[in-house]
Order: C-alpha cells, then sequence, then structure tokens
C-alpha cells in the first residue's frame, strides 16, 4: 500500500535527543502572561497542538491569543479539534493539517466558514483519532514510528502517511506511524506550580504523551497552588516541570469549552458561534467582537456574561438546578 | 399502541442488541442513549467507554461531547484515549456504534468527504475521529442511521471506516483483526444483518407500518433477502418510559429529527 499524504514534520529520533539534551530542565519560575507566551514560544510556520479533547478542558486564551497575534502558516494537529480548530480559522492562522476530527463541534453541528476553510485554504493529510493519540505516543517513547492495527484497508490509510509493514516476530501486517513531534503543545490543566508542574483531574486523554512529544509546552492553569501540592503527593503530577516552558495562570480559562469538575461548557455560545458562521458579515462581527476587540481573556470573559456566565456554568456542571428556591 | 419517532424507534431497537457484561465503546448522541437504556433495562453490567478517557461511568444525562464532564460522572476510572485505544487493540471491546454520511453494501462507512476528488470534495467532513479505530478494532460494529438513497450507496465516495471492504477475507487480508467487523445496521425502516458467505447487507427485519418497497425505494443497492422475514418488534412501553424519563429528558436526542 503506497500512501499519499505529506508528512508534516521530521520523525527522527536523534534530532529530536539533541534538542531534548539542550532544552532547560532546570526548577525555575516560569510564570509569564498569555501574551508574552505566545509571542516568545510560537512562531510563524510553527506546528502546533492543543491538548484536551476538543471543547473539553480547551486552552482558550493561548488560542486566542495566536489569532490576536496574526500567526499565519502554522501546522495544526486535528486531534479531535472542535472549538479550539474553528478559534484558529478564525485568524486563518494555519494552512497544515493532520486530521483525525475538525469542523465540526460534535452533537453541536457544522460550522459553515471553518468548513469552507478547509475546502478551500489547507493542505490536510488523513488519520485517526488512535493514530494521533499513537504518533505522540511514539514521539514521547522518543522513536521515529510505532506500528497500529487500525485504518488498513481503506482511503483513511490512502490518504495518510503511514506505510504497511511486516512484524518480525509474527509477519502479521501492520501500519507504521510515523512518531510525531510538535513545535508547541498547549495544554490547559487544574492545577499547577511556578515551575511547570501541572495536575489534570478526569481524563487525560493524550496530553501525558503530547507534553513528552512537543519540543516546548505552554501551560494554562485554572490556579496556581504551592510546589507542595505535589511534593506531598507526586501522584497529582500528570505533567513535570522539565517538559514545560511556560505557565500562566487563567482562570475559568476553558471557557466557552467545559473544565471538568469545574465548569460545564457554555451551550449558548457554542451554538452562536454556529450561528454566526452561516453569514459572512455576521462571522466577522461575532470573530472581531469576541476576539479582535478584547485586549486579553478577562475582556473576553467579559464580553460573554463575566462573573455571573460563569456561576451558572459553574451550577450545571454541579448540577445544581438554580432556578429552584428564592 | 405505542406512539414513538424514528429516533425513539432506533435506539430502542438498538439498546436490546448489547447482551449483559459485553464491553461498548459509544460516542454521544443516538448510539449514547441505546446503551443507556441497554443499561437500564437488559445489561446492567454493560462496560460503557469513551474514546476521549472514561471508564464505566453512570451516566446522569446526555454527554454533548464524548469527552465531557457527564461521560466521567462516577466513572471507575478517567484515563488516557491512548489506553481506551490499546484496550480495543488488545480485543477487549465487544461492540462499537458508527454513522455516516455514506454506507455500502460492505459496511464500508463514509464520513470524510463528498466528491469524487479528494483533494477538491463538494463538502468536506470532520473525518475519522475514533470511528475508523472502532471500527478495525471492536469485535463487532453496529451501525445506527436513518435509511434512505443517499446515504446507503452503491459505491461510497471515501471509506473512512472499514466494513467488509470488497468481500469476504478482504479485511483479514488488509491486516486488520481477524473475527472483527460490522454486526447490525438499525435503521428507521429495518433491522439489517450481514450475510455470512458473501458478506454483504441482508434485510433480517421490517420495522412495522414499512413495506418491503419502502426499503428497496430508499437503499441504493441490492439488499440480500433470506426467507421470509419477520418484522421488528416496535419499542415496549416500559424502553419508552426509560428513554424519556430516565436517559433524555430535555429531549436532546430524541426530539431531533433523524437526520
Amino acid at each position: 500500500m503506497l500512501s499519499e499524504g505529506e508528512l508534516f514534520t521530521g520523525p527522527d529520533p536523534d534530532e529530536m535527543r539533541d534538542f531534548f539534551r539542550k532544552k532547560t530542565k532546570n526548577l525555575v519560575n516560569k510564570l509569564t502572561t498569555v501574551s508574552k507566551a505566545v509571542s516568545e514560544l510560537i512562531n510563524d510556520g510553527n506546528y502546533i497542538a492543543v491538548g484536551g479533547f476538543g471543547m473539553v478542558r480547551l486552552p482558550t486564551a493561548v488560542l486566542l491569543e495566536i489569532v490576536r497575534q496574526k500567526k499565519k502558516n502554522l501546522g495544526f494537529s486535528g486531534h479531535t479539534a472542535t472549538l479550539d480548530c474553528a478559534i484558529l480559522v478564525a485568524g486563518k492562522t494555519f494552512n497544515k493539517c493532520d486530521i483525525s476530527y475538525v469542523i465540526g463541534l460534535e452533537a453541536f453541528g457544522i460550522p459553515k466558514q471553518t468548513r469552507k476553510y478547509f475546502e478551500t485554504e489547507v493542505n490536510y493529510t488523513e488519520w485517526t483519532n488512535a493514530a494521533l493519540a499513537w504518533r505522540y505516543k511514539a514521539a514521547a517513547m522518543g522513536l521515529s514510528f510505532i506500528p497500529i492495527r487500525t485504518m488498513m484497508g481503506t482511503d483513511t490509510a490512502k490518504y495518510s502517511a503511514a506505510k504497511e509493514i511486516t512484524c518480525p516476530f509474527t509477519d502479521k501486517k501492520y501500519l507504521a506511524v510515523p512518531a510525531l513531534y510538535p513545535d508547541v503543545a498547549i495544554i490547559h490543566v487544574h492545577e499547577a506550580d511556578i515551575y511547570g508542574n501541572s495536575h489534570i483531574r478526569g481524563i487525560t486523554v493524550s496530553d501525558q504523551d503530547l507534553a513528552r512529544a512537543a519540543k516546548r509546552v505552554i501551560i494554562t492553569s485554572e490556579r496556581i497552588l504551592p510546589t507542595e501540592f505535589f511534593r506531598n503527593n507526586p501522584e497529582n503530577t500528570t505533567i513535570p516541570f522539565y517538559l514545560v516552558d511556560a505557565v500562566i495562570e487563567v482562570p475559568f480559562g476553558s471557557y466557552p469549552g467545559n473544565m471538568p469538575y469545574e465548569y460545564f461548557l457554555d451551550s449558548d455560545y457554542i451554538r452562536n458561534w454556529i450561528e454566526a458562521e452561516k453569514d459572512v458579515e455576521e462571522y466577522k462581527t461575532f470573530i472581531n467582537k469576541n476576539i479582535f476587540e478584547c485586549k486579553n481573556f478577562y475582556d473576553y470573559l467579559n464580553v460573554n456574561g463575566g462573573f455571573e456566565k460563569m456561576k451558572m456554568l459553574r451550577n450545571i456542571e454541579y448540577m445544581i438546578d438554580n432556578k429552584k428556591g428564592n | 399502541m405505542e406512539e414513538y419517532n424514528e429516533m425513539e424507534l432506533m435506539i430502542c431497537i438498538s439498546s436490546r442488541l448489547l447482551e449483559d457484561g459485553s464491553v461498548i465503546s459509544v460516542g454521544t448522541g443516538g448510539p449514547c442513549a441505546a446503551a443507556m437504556v441497554a443499561q437500564k433495562l437488559y445489561s446492567p453490567n454493560l462496560l460503557i467507554t469513551f474514546e476521549a478517557g472514561a471508564v464505566a461511568p453512570l451516566l446522569p444525562s446526555m454527554p454533548v461531547s464524548v469527552g465531557d464532564s457527564r461521560t466521567m460522572f462516577k466513572a471507575i476510572q478517567t484515563t488516557s484515549m491512548s489506553e481506551i485505544m490499546e484496550s480495543l487493540q488488545r480485543g477487549m471491546v465487544d461492540y462499537c456504534f458508527l454513522g455516516g454520511a455514506q454506507i455500502d453494501m460492505y459496511g464500508n462507512l463514509n464520513s470524510t468527504l463528498i466528491g469524487s476528488d479528494y483533494r477538491h470534495p463538494k463538502v468536506r467532513l470532520p473525518g475519522s475521529g475514533g470511528a475508523n479505530d472502532f471500527g478495525s478494532l471492536a469485535w463487532r460494529t453496529i451501525v445506527m442511521t436513518p435509511q434512505s438513497s443517499r446515504r446507503f450507496v452503491q459505491k461510497i465516495d471515501f471509506i473512512t471506516t472499514p466494513g467488509y471492504l470488497t468481500g469476504p477475507g478482504a479485511r483479514e487480508k488488509s491486516g486488520l483483526p481477524p473475527g472483527t467487523g460490522p454486526y447490525k445496521v438499525v435503521t428507521n425502516l429495518a433491522v439489517l444483518g450481514y450475510d455470512e458467505e458473501t458478506k454483504r447487507m441482508m434485510i433480517e427485519s421490517i420495522h412495522r407500518g414499512i413495506t418491503l418497497d419502502d426499503i428497496k425505494v430508499n437503499t441504493g443497492f441490492e439488499l440480500l433477502i433470506k426467507g421470509k422475514i419477520p418484522s421488528t418488534e416496535p419499542p415496549t412501553k416500559e424502553e419508552l418510559r426509560v428513554l424519556r424519563d430516565e436517559v433524555d429528558p430535555l429531549k436532546l436526542i430524541i426530539g431531533k429529527e433523524a437526520v
């Protein structure tokens, strides 16, 4: 089987060993601002990957800032990329994409302009959710590929950049998928300390492998805690400090996405986004109001209902009926 | 006689396919509702997993995302996507539930694009997501979808997810794990299965009020027929009660038209 898809990132493990050897692993204070992290760590043409799962544990502040700073020609890992994808499309920030799932907002539907962008302006290669998860895993292991048993026999494989191989032990056929080493990973977490030690509650999706696979890691966190939180209970450390390059405290940072155990997603906002994309002018107005006219993430939260809204979303997360009583 | 809409019909019928003690990977929407009805009525030990990482939750309400908080509610474990996918690859998952924009007579599914030119599609769709992984690795693939000649086509534009590919032996030849593949298709008109010899889709039972002609008109390929076709047992009072009162009281799924 010959695959036709383009490979956007090199999988050479020795190049990566040289990079990781030189990467600073000092225990230093990495607290910074969203704007600085984006301007210093993300360059035009870089390949970026976003943690969480679509609208769940979304690093919204950084994504909005990438658009605001008008980053261009990025490569993007479309690993269940839903609202993250729509935000990055709003600024036309990327033009290369490894696709497992893009454009759609799961149960909410498909935003029209985001779809059109993929139909006209993106060079893409097909994968699956497992394939991209395992491509991160191969990189996290310091390898150049990993053998997998999905995709075979399909057009998904044909338009991927995978290659067929034979197992040297069993003679079984596998697909070899290349390790994916992104330039930058952006991950939102529940707790972090100033050094970048990070704790994720609930599902980790692919973020442990992603944090190890990426050359640079930007963490946004609901809250910054003392390092004792990690020192006293090292099982709290989902991502250790030596992988991390920047830490920013962003309460409600996943909004309008869901932050498990903290607040639910804002269904109305997501429906409004889809609605706005139906009309080019309305879309422009919506993007201006939500991204370009907001000077930072707190502006953005205020434009969208501020603290009252956050309180409501917290109630929904905890399934508290706030309409009862007085 | 109980009244019900097409979505309710498909969900109730699908819920009967999942035997107690089996393991299933589901997405959001109808399939998730079917798994929830099954768990409450037929399969208390049904082990539900979500590809984003949730294992065995006690779903309090319909999730809107495969990774949202509801999928983790009182879960036994919250883990990674690779752990869920690796369980599938190890052969631990009996069922998966899929949909798609197009399906052919071998159960191959398309959720990638509409059009004949890959580089210039008429309509670009989201892509595989976990569908190809589920269809490749789960022992049995169930599809729940409304039936129309636009969806049930002779040749799909893109094989996103493998059914029986080109027929008998094709999955194994391609390298997919042996013994896996399409199992049932539950539509608004009928329950469809697969002929063991030819691996082609066949009619297993027809829903109440539907004729064979209705099915033929809404299918773009020839469905196999073997012997006399029984009629599907319609949704029971109990199934509908559980679905409406306990599973989807906000009508997020059953309030939608089946599209």
